[in-house]
């Protein structure tokens, strides 16, 4: 079961996603936030295995065999859906048809470069279509703790970790804050509600650029 | 004038497969995967084969049969994350694993079906992904050669096919067939539903038949193209 903060967190992600926006949530974090959408929303959700105007995730018995999201979950149609095939699929990705991709994250660094796909001989599964959304969506946000299971900040001065892109991050969304990156490096933008910037600033690996005055909360 | 019947048995089809093969395999995740297909090239025991799919499925499941019963050598994918006992295999220097970025493969793919020599692309500039790889300029960028890939043999799964070889998929059983389709020397696919020349409508064809050599009707699915119930 999700924490409150992290609950927080995709509620607040969710906002972010404006009305006529074609999207695509990366597997993971990011997918949960299709739970915090208002049902009427106007917006095309894609996944890159071939589907855009993805509906509402079906249990098993309600399942259709031929019809999954990228990571594997039984998704459904809605009216105006569209299939098509992994070249046209990605055809959208890299022609800048995308608004929005919110993508998961092992590291994060102030320039906005992502890490992803790859821990060097703990975790190597690939890359799938990572690449390409961070790369070629118009925007890239990342959802993720704002520190790693050991406490560890995965906001960092520079990633260690294989790049998946680089400088493609715009906003970070964590259980603790909303973060900008920008020329001045990480920019707190907003807290959770009961977090203060000095704490923030603490979980964060690198210079955190505060707000005069005190930042609204989520 | 009449198109001619390219119905035959699956066995028939699979035993064209030799040692050392490149076999392109349709599918992302379940829906897609010819996994009667996949049975049969296991019974007919082609070794030191290239692999190319997207995924290599889950444990018990399409690519994992070829895994187990260790025929697969090299493996051309993108995501390997369902299946453990790949990883494990790669780890262990059992098999090769060569990543690609899932629409750089699909583009390869098609690059092969299409006749192209390569494509460029300035995805993975910058990361690992472009290690190796010969790089050019173009209108000032860098970009990364994508050779095109073709296979001996591809093995499809479609919703329907008419005894040509004409195909029909459906919602994201689509995926790679249709491009793998197109890539092979030799195009082997399996139909839920085989119909006469005209079943199906010119225009609801996605994948014309003069791309494929061997049709081979279903019959009742086996339960490994049912939904999985993961727990």
């Amino acid at each position: 079961m999700l924490s409150d903060a992290n609950d927080r967190m995709l509620a607040r992600a969710a906002r972010e996603i404006a009305p006529g926006m074609v999207v695509n949530l990366g597997i993971g974090l990011p997918t949960k936030v299709i739970n915090h959408l208002p049902a009427d929303l106007p917006v095309c959700l894609h996944t890159e295995n071939g589907l855009t105007g993805i509906g509402p995730t079906l249990p098993p018995e309600r399942a259709d065999r031929n019809l999954i999201d990228a990571g594997g979950a039984y998704v459904s149609t809605v009216p105006g859906s569209a299939f098509f095939d992994s070249a046209t699929s990605f055809a959208m990705v890299r022609s800048g048809r995308l608004d929005l991709t919110m993508l998961g994250a092992f590291e994060v660094a102030s320039n906005g470069d992502l890490a992803n796909w790859k821990i060097p001989g703990r975790f190597s599964p690939g890359v799938g279509g990572g690449i390409e959304l961070a790369q070629k969506a118009r925007r890239v946000v990342v959802l993720t703790t704002h520190t790693d299971r050991k406490g560890n900040p995965k906001l960092k001065r520079q990633c260690t970790l294989p790049l998946t892109a680089r400088g493609c991050v715009a906003r970070v969304f964590t259980d603790l804050a909303v973060i900008d990156i920008s020329d001045r490096g990480f920019v707190l933008v907003e807290t959770r509600d009961g977090v203060t910037a000095a704490e923030v600033a603490d979980a964060t690996g690198a210079p955190l650029v505060l707000p005069n005055a005190t930042p609204p909360t989520f | 004038m009449k198109l001619p019947d390219k119905q035959c048995s699956l066995e028939g089809a699979i035993a064209r497969i030799r040692d050392g093969d490149t076999v392109m395999i349709g599918g992302f995740g379940v829906p897609g995967t010819p996994m009667a297909l996949i049975h049969a090239l296991v019974a007919h025991g082609a070794r030191e084969l290239t692999i190319v799919k997207n995924d290599a499925n889950e444990p018990g499941m399409g690519v994992d049969h070829l895994l187990q019963s260790g025929q697969i050598s090299r493996l051309i994918t993108t995501h390997l994350g369902l299946n453990s006992r790949a990883i494990d295999m790669m780890n262990a220097g059992r098999i090769t694993v060569e990543f690609n970025a899932q629409g750089i493969l699909a583009e390869r793919i098609r690059a092969g079906g299409a006749g192209v020599g390569a494509v460029l692309t300035d995805i993975g500039i910058g990361t690992e992904l472009a290690n190796g790889k010969q790089v050019v300029e173009l209108a000032g960028k860098p970009h990364i050669v994508e050779t095109a890939l073709r296979a001996d043999v591809a093995l499809i799964h479609a919703a329907a096919a008419d005894r040509f070889g004409n195909l029909a998929f459906v919602a994201t059983a689509r995926n790679f067939n249709p491009l793998m389709a197109m890539a092979a020397d030799c195009v082997i696919a399996e139909a839920e539903t085989l119909l006469p020349l005209g079943g199906l409508t010119a225009d609801a064809i996605h994948t014309a038949g003069v791309f494929v050599d061997h049709v081979t009707e279903l019959g009742t699915l086996s339960k490994e193209y049912d939904v999985v119930r993961r727990k």
